[in-house]
């Protein structure tokens, strides 16, 4: 069958639109086939049923002002405690001004509740006496000494060339001075000159004495060598909950992996102090060397109160030498201070993989976060009532079709049609879009969201109406169907894309400040003007160019909604100068003007 | 529907023109009214502050079988948990659901107790309560990202508006326009008692687009007849707007009415099965945003910007033109219709063929003829008369 010449631009922009869905579908359902992707949108916790609780930080300091990186800082440190609960598929993300919003499904109990909220504190204290927990054979530190990590060895040939600088024990871990870092070198501080303080007394310690210093065993009471003694390192976090950590007395506690127990001394460094933790491997003149290690960096203080840390404790007996990291109260980390460090950077070097070397620095990182935070909102929708919701949202989103399709139809008559089409094929399109969304970015579909649809079908068929009516404006000024057609797409053309674009940027400026339960509003308002767009462009004006070929519509049939004589346009005459005019139209106007 | 249709093409043709600009303090003192009775409710009543503005808890009963006195069995059940606090209780309108609403509890424990003490009373699981504690600062966090919002929507939108349409005249009568929108539908808010929560805070950002929506449609036409107005100078620039308006007003309607129809379509099954939520909130928002953008888009954006054009001298100039033409062509035309027969002049489509059958001695009376044209033909020279030849 021939084409008809006129039809075949349209045509071919319809086929791109067709591409388009077929192109989006086909993904889609190739992604759900072989990937994780599921075929439907995925729903918000309003719809499916879950606990969203809204947490806010809680600052140490009155005035302190909350920056954007320690709430990144502190969402991290809040997806590994929920994740560490044993939630699988909880959400966490920031909104707002520091708000940190997080979607568990089901009922969460007052404990994960409580656990969520609470601070995380990060110090430093020198160790006092180390002894191996009771159930676990000992590991010396020469013995483990020896099992030196494999897999960075096989492929660092130079693995012996940065020995020197750090003993390849991994048992306890070294702390030297950064080798990578520019700031410091191994050289700096070579000379392990102890000070006065640090001539530490070895007498048995006596009640009565006053500790000189932070690693003073004078630290060690009766009492606390009894409380250590009584103190079982279980793999229960409950127990570490219970440690009262006071910055200014000595504490008892385990190694987070359970095989040691310590007593602690006062801390001497705290997290706020350490001004960033990266880990790498180590570097020489060669290139990495595939030893890894976590690079410190301190804050002014933290480089004064580490620098007399280390100067004290290079020179003291093989436990005293040790520096415990405590997060939480577990030691996560208990290095030996190879030399005074003063350069305001520190090494640890050990046993690490590059896993391990990241998870400490990590650690050592978001240990530095003062804040704990207070429960804000907590919302708890049971999923019958989300079902509910979602059942009767479909509904009024139904009901407003229908209304809106009801409206068309009697308004333009067959181009009511054209709108049902298009409105259909925009339905289609942002289905494969929201559940696309969903897949890559994992968009949730709230009640918001569904609101935010059903509010831009009219949107969408408002910019059917905008090009209808300009198409009628220009049949009323006498031009053929096909004319108009084009003169009126020319015109409406404009005026679409200025009001999407005023609509789009309402919508932007809502989804980037607005709060989280409403940015699904804000996002679906987006998603909608956009894919209007793309519909009008690429579906009903080339559907109205072809239609305009017909001969029901480009004769103005009766049922048409675009016939010349109930729009007014009775008599077409020539005006001179290539232009035509209606003198009824004329007339009127220069009627209305006297 | 024809009388529907043909309202919009004798709009068009000016065959029937409303005066939206020429009488423009007739709505201007409507809007005053109205926004005096907005800032009355505002200031007098106050807004009914939602709990989320002031904190508290939140609890809602679904599926509650038996409601013989739900209100004081809910009271109690509070009651017996935490004595002497502040209990609201509602009833959803068809959802079987109880809404409790309390002050903020000092412990999550205390309200998982008022929880299962409501689901004792309502003889339902307590899994099926939905709890919603809120803090008061939430409410007051929203309300501040929502004013932060609005600047920056005002800023950037008056940029792209005065970038598009190319006179900032515009993004400030659309501004004016969505100033008074914003205040007259809080007023509403004030004046029926509707209850204020976050997402009707949002609800009023939306209007901000829709408001601008019909309002860029408006003036889209205003400046293609105005420019055509300039160029010819036959209309002053009040009169092209007007027109404008008018040719637009069919669409005005349509894209109204098609953008209530889903919200209303919302609003309803909001209210009736439904229930207090989100939803509800949202599109009460927009009904009453959308209905009042429509009325200032038409009636207020377009007079604004017609006054504040009429200032420039240029636009003075053109009104001038335009009054010296249409005062032309009206003498023309009363010159025209004093010299045909009466009948004639009616069809104004036939008033060529009037004016060339009305062309006689009248005609010639009425308009005064060069006396170099009576002499007669001019393209052939004059001869000499008979006795000098």
């Amino acid at each position: 069958m021939a084409i008809n010449p006129h039809n075949r631009g349209p045509l071919r922009t319809i086929s791109m639109l067709v591409l388009l869905i077929v192109g989006l579908y086909g993904l889609l359902g190739a992604v759900s086939t072989w990937g994780t992707a599921q075929r439907s949108p995925k729903l918000g916790l309003d719809l499916s049923g879950g606990t969203q609780l809204i947490l806010t930080p809680k600052l140490v300091t009155p005035g302190q002002k909350i920056n954007q990186g320690e709430v990144t800082k502190a969402v991290d440190i809040i997806r590994a405690r929920v994740n560490g609960s044993g939630v699988t598929e909880a959400e966490v993300s920031t909104q707002g001004a520091g708000d940190i919003v997080v979607s568990l499904p089901g009922v969460v109990d007052n404990a994960t509740k409580e656990s969520l909220q609470k601070a995380s504190q990060l110090r430093m204290r020198a160790v006092l006496v180390e002894s191996s927990a009771a159930p676990i054979p000992v590991p010396t530190s020469t013995g483990t000494a020896t099992s030196k990590p494999t897999a960075p060895a096989t492929t660092a040939p130079k693995a012996t060339g940065t020995t020197t600088t750090a003993p390849k024990s991994g048992f306890p871990p070294a702390l030297s001075a950064a080798t990578t870092a520019p700031t410091a070198t191994a050289t700096i501080a070579p000379a392990p000159v102890a000070t006065p303080t640090a001539v530490a007394p070895t007498a048995t310690p006596t009640t009565g004495a006053k500790p000189k210093n932070a690693s003073d065993p004078a630290w060690v009471t009766p009492q606390l060598q009894a409380a250590f003694d009584a103190f079982k390192c279980t793999s229960n976090p409950k127990i570490y909950e219970n440690i009262v950590d006071d910055p200014n007395k000595p504490m008892v506690t385990c190694s987070s992996d359970g095989r040691l127990k310590f007593i602690l001394g006062p801390a001497e460094v705290n997290g706020d102090q350490i001004a960033n933790a990266t880990s790498d491997q180590q570097q020489n003149s060669g290139g990495p060397t595939g030893v890894y290690e976590v690079l410190l960096n301190f804050n002014s203080a933290g480089t004064t109160a580490f620098c007399n840390v280390t100067s004290r404790l290079v020179s003291l007996p093989s436990p005293r030498n040790e520096f415990g990291i405590v997060l939480d109260n577990q030691v996560i980390s208990y290095p030996v201070a190879q030399a005074s460090l003063c350069a305001g950077t520190a090494s640890i070097t050990g046993s690490f993989t590059a896993a391990s070397a990241k998870a400490l620095a990590d650690q050592l990182k978001f240990g530095a976060l003062p804040m704990s935070f207070t429960l804000q909102t907590e919302d708890q929708i049971s999923p019958t009532l989300g079902g509910d919701q979602l059942t009767r949202g479909l509904l009024a989103g139904g009901i407003g079709l229908l209304l809106v399709v009801a409206y068309s139809l009697f308004q333009y008559r067959a181009l009511g049609f054209v709108t049902i089409s298009s409105l259909l094929i925009a339905a289609l399109l942002t289905y494969g879009l929201v559940t696309m969304f969903g897949w890559s970015q994992n968009y949730r579909l709230t009640m918001a969201g569904v609101t935010g649809l059903i509010v831009s079908i009219g949107i969408v068929a408002d910019s059917f109406i905008l090009y209808f009516e300009r198409v009628r404006d220009e049949v009323r000024d006498g031009r053929a169907l096909r004319a108009a057609v084009e003169t009126g797409w020319g015109r409406a053309r404009r005026t679409i894309l200025i009001s999407d674009g005023v609509n789009f940027l309402a919508a932007s400026v809502l989804y980037l400040l607005a709060a989280s339960n409403v940015r699904g509003f804000a996002f679906t308002l987006m998603l909608t003007t956009i894919v209007d767009i793309i519909v009008v462009f690429l579906f009903t004006h080339p559907l109205l160019s072809i239609l305009s070929n017909t001969e029901f519509f480009g004769q103005g049939h009766k049922w048409s909604g675009l016939d010349p004589k109930r729009l007014g346009a009775r008599t077409v005459t020539y005006a001179g100068r290539g232009r035509v005019t209606i003198a009824a139209r004329r007339a009127a106007a220069e009627g209305n003007q006297s | 529907m024809s009388t529907f249709a043909e309202f919009g093409n004798d709009l068009y043709t000016g065959k029937r023109s409303i005066d939206f600009v020429g009488r423009q303090k007739t709505w201007y003192t409507v809007s005053l009214i109205l926004l005096a009775l907005a800032a009355a409710g505002l200031f007098g009543r106050g807004l009914n502050i939602g709990l989320e503005f002031r904190g508290g808890s939140e609890f809602q009963v679904a599926s509650v079988t038996n409601f013989n006195n739900f209100e004081a069995r809910a009271k109690a059940a509070v009651g017996t948990v935490n004595p002497g606090s502040n209990v609201v209780v509602t009833k959803a309108a068809v959802g079987n659901t109880v809404r409790v609403q309390t002050e903020k509890f000092q412990s999550t424990t205390l309200s998982d107790n008022v929880k299962s003490a409501l689901a004792r009373e309502f003889n339902v699981n307590p899994n099926t309560i939905s709890a919603n504690i809120i803090g008061p600062s939430w409410g007051a966090s929203v309300s501040q990202q929502a004013i932060t919002a609005l600047i920056w929507f005002l800023i950037l939108v008056s940029l792209v508006l005065a970038a598009y349409f190319r006179t900032w005249k515009m993004s400030i009568a659309a501004l004016i326009a969505l100033a008074h929108d914003l205040v007259i539908t809080v007023g509403i808010y004030a004046l029926a008692g509707f209850e204020v929560t976050p997402a009707s805070v949002i609800g009023f950002l939306t209007i901000l687009g829709y408001s601008l929506y019909d309002t860029v449609v408006v003036f889209d036409k205003v400046r293609e007849n105005t420019q055509e107005a300039i160029g010819n100078g036959r209309l002053s620039f009040s009169q092209a707007a007007n027109q404008a308006v008018n040719q637009t007003l069919v669409r005005s309607i349509n894209t109204s009415v098609v953008a209530l129809l889903p919200v209303a379509s919302i609003l309803f099954i909001g209210y009736f099965l439904l229930g207090p939520g989100t939803l509800l909130d949202l599109s009460l928002a927009l009904f009453v945003g959308i209905a009042v953008g429509t009325y200032s888009s038409i009636f207020i954006a377009t007079p604004v910007l017609a006054d504040l054009r009429e200032r420039e001298p240029a636009m003075k100039e053109l009104k001038k033109r335009a009054f010296r033409y249409q005062g032309a062509k009206a003498r023309r035309e009363s010159a025209d219709s004093s010299g045909g027969d009466e009948g004639g002049v009616d069809g104004s489509a036939e008033r060529d063929v009037a004016r060339v059958s009305s062309g006689g001695g009248a005609s010639a009376t009425a308009r005064p003829i060069h006396p170099y044209v009576q002499a007669g033909p001019r393209n052939q020279p004059k001869r000499p008369p008979k006795s000098k030849r």
